[in-house]
């Protein structure tokens, strides 16, 4: 059941010009960001060569690249994401979901998955990527394994949130708008403090972007992983609240 | 009576913050019912449709579907309602027959009988020719249809219509009217409106609400009874005399109209025979004699239009 409604999600998403507006545009950003960073690492390479240890493609090339693809995704989710429930209540087609016998969670897991299938594909396209390096050179495919985990975890997060509020409103732009404000506050958050202060600490275990670097870095921290896994699981629960909440008051 | 409800509601009350939109509805409805549910805007109508589909939660009050909780059990209570809201939950981006097909999967309906459960409702709301059509360029009427059959295609044994002849052309609107009564033959069917001749024309029972109100409920052939004529409008030329009128038999009260026209009410059978030969004989020059009928109309407003509205026998308590 929750299939059927991801994947309605996913179709509806293709059958509009923006899934594909969108693809287009950030395969086209990130190849180009993709190619600059190629350039400059060729430069850079007779002399890496002559140090010992030096940093590889992957430091150079890959983890950059996902770093901007992450922001850039950040400026992309509100889209994808705003019109997800908030237009199925505008058009009144909730109610059909309302009135089939499935439960709130299956409704808004299944836009989530399907949601989430839409980030998968274009996630794949951006992969292909630095995998193509691995025909002329040796890459290190830990390291791009932990960036390409990291940049999963980070748009399924991103996806959870966009949900939630994208079920807060009957206004898909609403949706865009408080969507793209939460992920940028979340994505920043750790500038305010101090680095050593309490509160600096607690900020920055806050930020997306700290639990992202670790993991562009080769690191797969277990504590990283949990900080995704609970957004997800904390704007998931909201959403089917907020649904549910739409029976009980109005 | 021993079958099982299909539809048992009991004191629903549904508050809007202060407002209350629907207060202390009862009611029942049986397999081979067609229950019309009337009453003017904002009376609650709705409001009760969304409430015994799921869609609202009730404040107070307990619904139950073949038996089944719906507020314990919305699954599997849900699996026996088809629900076409006023307007219908279709996705303009996807063909008639993909809108179908999502349906029927939403509905759980087994794989096997799936494509025979979609051409069933296509054909039972005249779609064949459309199936490959977007439905955002369909017509509102068409549209109107693809929502019936999306209510349909499960055959739940309880469908709920909300105003389902709205925007359609009168040969639609007699189709969908033929199908309801077809429906009701093994389902069993609420259907708003507030077009008053489609209730006479479609349904076996009647409930009219008004302030959120049950303010009338009976079967149609109750109220025909209700519709009988009770009273006669006679038109004269010459003044007629009323004390002679009123000896007449049967008759219980005369009441003088306009230009010579006086309305009799009458108790048992219509006095007009014994009052056409009176007029003759006292040359009172009669030219009209029309029995005056009570239409569904009168009694609508008779009941929505009081300020304190009679509780009329035959209310489900």
């Amino acid at each position: 059941m929750i299939f059927t409604i991801a994947g309605r999600e996913l179709r509806s998403l293709f059958l509009s010009p923006l899934a594909w507006a969108i693809l287009a545009v950030v395969q086209f950003i990130l190849a180009y960001l993709f190619l600059s960073q190629l350039e400059s690492w060729m430069l850079l390479q007779p002399r890496l060569a002559a140090l010992e240890s030096a940093p590889g493609v992957a430091d150079i090339v890959i983890a950059p690249l996902l770093a901007d693809a992450a922001v850039i995704l950040l400026l992309i989710t509100p889209l994808v994401t705003m019109r997800v429930l908030s237009e199925e209540r505008r058009n009144r087609t909730l109610s059909l979901l309302f009135s089939a016998p499935i439960s709130m969670t299956e409704i808004v897991v299944g836009k989530y998955l399907g949601v989430l299938g839409f980030f998968l594909i274009l996630l794949a396209l951006l992969a292909l990527m630095p995998l193509s390096l691995a025909a002329g050179t040796d890459l290190d495919f830990g390291k791009l394994a932990a960036g390409l985990l990291g940049l999963t975890l980070v748009l399924a997060a991103f996806a959870a949130i966009g949900l939630s509020m994208s079920a807060l409103t009957a206004q898909p732009t609403v949706a865009a708008v408080t969507t793209f404000g939460l992920l940028l506050l979340l994505w920043i958050i750790d500038w305010a403090g101090n680095a050593g202060s309490h509160a600096g600490n607690l900020l920055a275990q806050l930020s997306m972007l700290r639990h992202y670097e670790p993991l562009l870095q080769g690191l797969f921290n277990s504590a990283d992983v949990a900080y995704y896994l609970l957004i997800i699981i904390l704007f998931l629960g909201f959403s089917i609240r907020r649904l549910d909440a739409d029976r009980l008051q109005h | 009576m021993s079958e099982q409800a299909l539809v048992h509601a009991e004191h629903l009350y549904r508050y809007y913050s202060q407002t209350c939109a629907v207060n202390d509805v009862s009611f029942d409805l049986y397999k081979g019912d067609v229950l019309g549910f009337l009453g003017p805007n904002g009376a609650g109508k709705s409001t009760t449709m969304q409430m015994l589909t799921g869609n609202l939660a009730p404040s107070a009050g307990q619904i139950s579907i073949q038996g089944i909780d719906l507020l314990d059990r919305p699954k599997a209570a849900k699996h026996a309602v088809g629900y076409l809201p006023e307007q219908p939950p279709v996705y303009r981006e996807l063909t008639v027959d993909e809108y179908l097909h999502y349906c029927a999967r939403l509905n759980r309906i087994p794989r096997k009988r799936r494509l025979r459960a979609i051409d069933t409702a296509r054909e039972r709301c005249g779609l064949e020719d459309v199936g490959a059509r977007l439905i955002g360029n369909l017509s509102k009427g068409y549209q109107q249809r693809v929502g019936i059959a999306q209510a349909i295609i499960h055959t739940p044994a309880v469908v709920i219509l909300d105003e389902p002849t709205v925007g359609l052309d009168p040969i639609q609107i007699r189709e969908i009217r033929a199908l309801i009564r077809e429906l009701g033959k093994e389902h069993g069917i609420i259907l708003s409106t507030h077009i008053l001749p489609e209730v006479q024309a479609t349904c076996n029972r009647v409930q009219i609400i008004h302030h959120g109100k049950l303010v009338f409920s009976d079967t149609m052939a109750g109220l025909e009874q209700r519709m009988h004529a009770t009273s006669l409008i006679a038109g004269f030329h010459a003044t007629p005399d009323l004390a002679a009128l009123q000896q007449l038999p049967g008759v219980a009260q005369t009441e003088v109209l306009d230009a010579g026209r006086v309305r009799i009410r009458y108790l048992d059978a219509s006095p007009a025979e014994a009052l056409a030969e009176l007029a003759a004989a006292s040359h009172w020059r009669l030219h009209e004699l029309t029995p005056e009928q009570h239409t569904l109309e009168q009694i609508f407003i008779e009941l929505t239009c009081s300020e304190q509205p009679a509780r009329l026998p035959g209310n489900a308590a």
